[in-house]
């Protein structure tokens, strides 16, 4: 078996389709490409992207041809003197664009979340996910100079398993038993337990390649597209065009990219339709319409599968009920919450983590409705009709405090009095989350399903919000990494968000948008890869400045 | 009167180094009351306890806090200021990058507001009870009640965005010529000016007002003295010693307060450092950049009291 799911679909190789892309660069329509492959009739059968060349289509979404030249600078809500060049140690967004900025991964996300080969030219399992062989690419080079081996590869990746690195993903890395050299261009890694989906595991952000025995990582030495001039934790970095980059017949196309940080939503807004910078992240619904009022700035809202959830612990009192979990889940108005809070930037969800769009979203599941009446019997069922509880809420969890208040309402229909509890930010995840009976929890986007359901729903995950345990669901979760067939592994995790639904701990009324404002003289902003803003953080290859 | 002044300086420099080693007791004490720890923090949400646990090792934090104390204070004593927990980059190479942005702002703003406020605290008391008076009391009113958050974001919003004239943001680096200083530093020193000038042409008002009252000025109206004279030459010299307070105390807040400005315009100044170090927990910034301030505050109102003292016949020859 070769590349995961995507053996499905892909059937022409990197090399053909970088023939394809040439063709089109010299005049010929796509259409006419693929039959100069004799292969036209897979137009039709929805060719979103072609394998080893993400973003090779850009040219056709309205806004020209790429082009090279062009500056711009781009404000993350977030930066502080805590800002690393270290991918391990990437923690909000403006970490994560500057590691796909100056480094690559051995894979990389594609539209639909299908990892595509990147700084490695193939990969496959010999076991159904327990021995991987990944391929490196030829003739990559450091910005320093220095050619990439296997040997970049077994540091960058072993790196995360050592504690004294502090890596953010120290926990997935865990599954990594041992990666070797096999030769000069293959590097063999061995999980302790199979897991079909490494190849996308090692497209996040943290698992970027750095060259090997890299301890200072200020100068940001990576294969990136592009190459760091200048850093300065908390203040900026810039960023110029790698003219040695690999890739051929795509990005990049700017010259230079300033990132800086603006912590203040509005000053953010404000340097945007001033001009001063062209591209934004972090818009809140309320504002996004200041944005698209203007001229000359556009904004972008891609559905990430970020979510603030309900979380009724089920080992403490009243929450252990079933009945009462299941009432508070009734007791969603979750339009009202998409219209009011979220201005409509969001997507009503149904109790489910798994956000529709990516892979492996059951949709056979009925909508779960707002039904106080129903809620109120479950309640009286419980014993718990009339009870007050606590429910803590926080800034910290993104619209918790709307969706709080919301459920006040709606909870005294049920004949329920909900105390919210509002507590602040600071130290709100290693002091209040999943400490009380009923609290609020927000969860970032994962790259891959069993990511998210082994952090948050296995029985003994650290982050199992709400101390759920369910034996048939750990098993199913097992079972579906080293699952070969496709169909089945889908029939698997339809199985696994029907009993989260069913009995889960948690309530997920809505997921929300990530939304981004930009200068609309910036190409290629159509591109979208459903984990979040700033295209999943990996703009800076596949835009470019149409002057 | 020179050793008396020497005395003074020295016993006020004294006080000064014990007022700091409190402060920075008191500091420690609260950031170690802060709930969450600098591993915590850098760890984010998703940390595991044993990932922070062996991030506390590796940072020291799991001495105890009388310890970790000491560590600080004997490195801060011998100059070395400690590490950075949350990067690990010395804290005077991260002070030695924000503050002379703050100087430089602390400078432009001192500038241009010092003089623009005791020129129109002076022509207020000269025309007290007049028509300029009453307007230069609404004025400075209005300026004072106005919030520095919302004279920012109204100027960004009509300078920046809907003029264009200038930028909504500040970048220090790009400052190549007078042009380009104008551009960035119009706005930010313009709203400093707005909360300073105010406060400090209010305290010269009230400080020439209360000497342009007493009985030697009287004489002084008497014997023909020409108004400018008259403030100027007799009532200027006595009321130097509240105005300097006045002006320290604007100064010191330059330096370390201006987190609302260095937010909106996103100025790499040195009052950003201080609250990321403290919501990262970043106990060896937090202490350098209270003692700045500390530091800097006790040496601002030291040189107004000189001031005072120096202008004053009366207490300079004692």
């Amino acid at each position: 078996m070769k590349c995961d799911d995507n053996c499905e679909t892909q059937l022409i190789s990197p090399q053909q389709s970088q023939l394809v892309y040439r063709a089109m660069q010299n005049g010929l329509s796509r259409r006419e490409a693929l039959k100069l492959l004799g292969i036209g009739g897979l137009a039709a059968a929805g060719l979103g992207s072609l394998p080893g060349i993400p973003g090779a289509y850009a040219g056709e979404t309205g806004d020209g041809t790429p082009r090279k030249g062009g500056s711009i600078r781009v404000a993350a809500h977030s930066s502080s003197t805590m800002d690393t060049l270290d991918p391990a140690l990437g923690d909000t967004a403006i970490d994560y664009v500057r590691a796909f900025t100056f480094y690559n991964g051995l894979t990389q996300f594609d539209e639909k979340l299908t990892p595509q080969p990147c700084l490695a030219e193939s990969f496959e399992t010999t076991d159904n996910g327990g021995r991987w062989v990944f391929t490196l690419r030829q003739g990559v080079t450091f910005h320093s100079g220095k050619s990439l081996t296997p040997q970049d590869v077994v540091f960058s990746l072993m790196r995360h398993k050592d504690p004294d690195t502090g890596s953010k993903v120290m926990s997935m890395a865990e599954q990594i038993d041992s990666v070797r050299a096999i030769d000069d261009r293959r590097v063999e890694i061995n999980l302790v337990s199979p897991n079909i989906e490494l190849p996308s595991i090692l497209a996040v952000s943290h698992m970027m390649i750095v060259a090997e025995g890299t301890s200072d990582f200020a100068s940001g030495n990576g294969t990136g597209p592009f190459v760091c001039q200048q850093f300065t934790p908390g203040v900026r970095s810039v960023a110029l065009r790698n003219d040695n980059y690999w890739r051929e017949g795509g990005g990049p196309w700017l010259d230079r990219i300033e990132m800086v940080g603006i912590s203040d939503e509005s000053a953010r807004i404000n340097a945007l339709l001033s001009g001063d910078v062209q591209l934004i992240n972090s818009v809140s619904g309320r504002n996004a319409g200041r944005i698209e009022q203007s001229q000359g700035s556009a904004i972008k809202s891609v559905n990430s599968g970020n979510y603030t959830d309900l979380v009724m612990r089920v080992d403490q009192q009243p929450t252990s009920a079933p009945e009462f979990r299941e009432a508070m889940k009734y007791l969603f108005d979750r339009d009202q919450i998409l219209r009011v809070a979220l201005r409509g930037y969001g997507e009503v969800a149904n109790d489910q983590p798994v956000a529709p769009g990516t892979p492996y979203y059951f949709d056979g599941l009925a909508q779960r409705e707002y039904d106080p009446d129903r809620a109120a019997s479950l309640l009286k069922k419980a014993g718990l009709d009339g009870a007050r509880v606590p429910l803590v809420v926080s800034p910290a969890a993104s619209y918790s405090e709307e969706m709080g208040q919301f459920l006040q309402q709606s909870a005294s229909r049920a004949g329920l009095q909900l105390a919210l509890n509002r507590v602040p930010a600071d130290g709100y995840w290693s002091n209040h989350w999943m400490k009380h009976p009923l609290g609020f929890g927000n969860i970032n986007p994962r790259p891959t399903a069993n990511i998210l359901l082994s952090q948050f729903f296995l029985s003994s995950a650290p982050w199992n919000e709400s101390g759920w345990h369910n034996e048939k669901f750990d098993q199913l979760l097992i079972a579906s990494r080293s699952e070969p067939d496709a169909a089945t592994r889908r029939q698997m995790y339809a199985d696994m968000q029907t009993l989260i639904h069913d009995e889960g701990g948690i309530g997920i009324p809505v997921f929300l948008s990530d939304i981004d404002g930009y200068d609309t003289r910036l190409g290629g902003m159509q591109r979208t890869v459903p984990l979040g803003g700033l295209m999943a953080y990996m703009f800076p290859e596949f835009v470019w400045w149409k002057g | 009167m020179r050793h008396t002044l020497a005395v003074l300086v020295l016993s006020r420099l004294a006080s000064s180094l014990v007022t700091l080693f409190l402060v920075s007791l008191v500091i420690f004490a609260i950031t170690a009351l802060l709930p969450g720890d600098t591993a915590q923090q850098i760890l984010g949400q998703f940390a595991t306890p044993e990932q922070v646990a062996a991030l506390r090792v590796q940072l020291g934090l799991d001495h105890p806090a009388l310890i970790r104390y000491w560590h600080w204070l004997s490195g801060f004593v011998t100059g070395d200021l400690g590490q950075s927990a949350s990067n690990g980059v010395p804290v005077a190479q991260l002070l030695a990058a924000r503050l002379p942005n703050s100087l430089i702002l602390a400078a432009v703003t001192t500038a241009i507001s010092v003089p623009l406020a005791l020129v129109m605290g002076m022509v207020a008391a000269m025309r007290r009870g007049g028509t300029t008076d009453r307007v230069l009391n609404l004025v400075t009113l209005s300026m004072v009640a106005l919030p520095e958050f919302l004279v920012a974001t109204l100027a960004v919003l009509l300078f920046a965005v809907k003029l264009g004239w200038l930028p909504a943001l500040s970048y220090v680096a790009n400052v190549e010529s007078f042009t380009d200083f104008l551009k960035i530093y119009t706005m930010p020193v313009l709203t400093l000016c707005f909360v300073l000038v105010a406060q400090m042409a209010r305290m010269t008002r009230a400080a020439l007002i209360d000497q342009l009252d007493s009985a030697y000025v009287e004489m002084a109206r008497l014997k023909g003295v020409p108004p400018m004279r008259r403030v100027l030459r007799h009532a200027l010299p006595n009321a130097v010693g509240p105005i300097a307070n006045a002006v320290a105390l604007s100064l010191s807040y330059l330096i370390g307060g201006v987190i609302i400005v260095e937010t909106i315009f996103n100025y790499p100044g040195i009052a950003g450092l201080m609250v990321d170090a403290v919501s990262n927990r970043d106990l060896a910034l937090v202490q350098a950049c209270a003692m700045l301030f500390c530091g800097a505050y006790l040496l601002l109102v030291m040189l107004a009291d000189l001031c005072a003292i120096l202008s004053n016949p009366r207490l300079r020859n004692r």
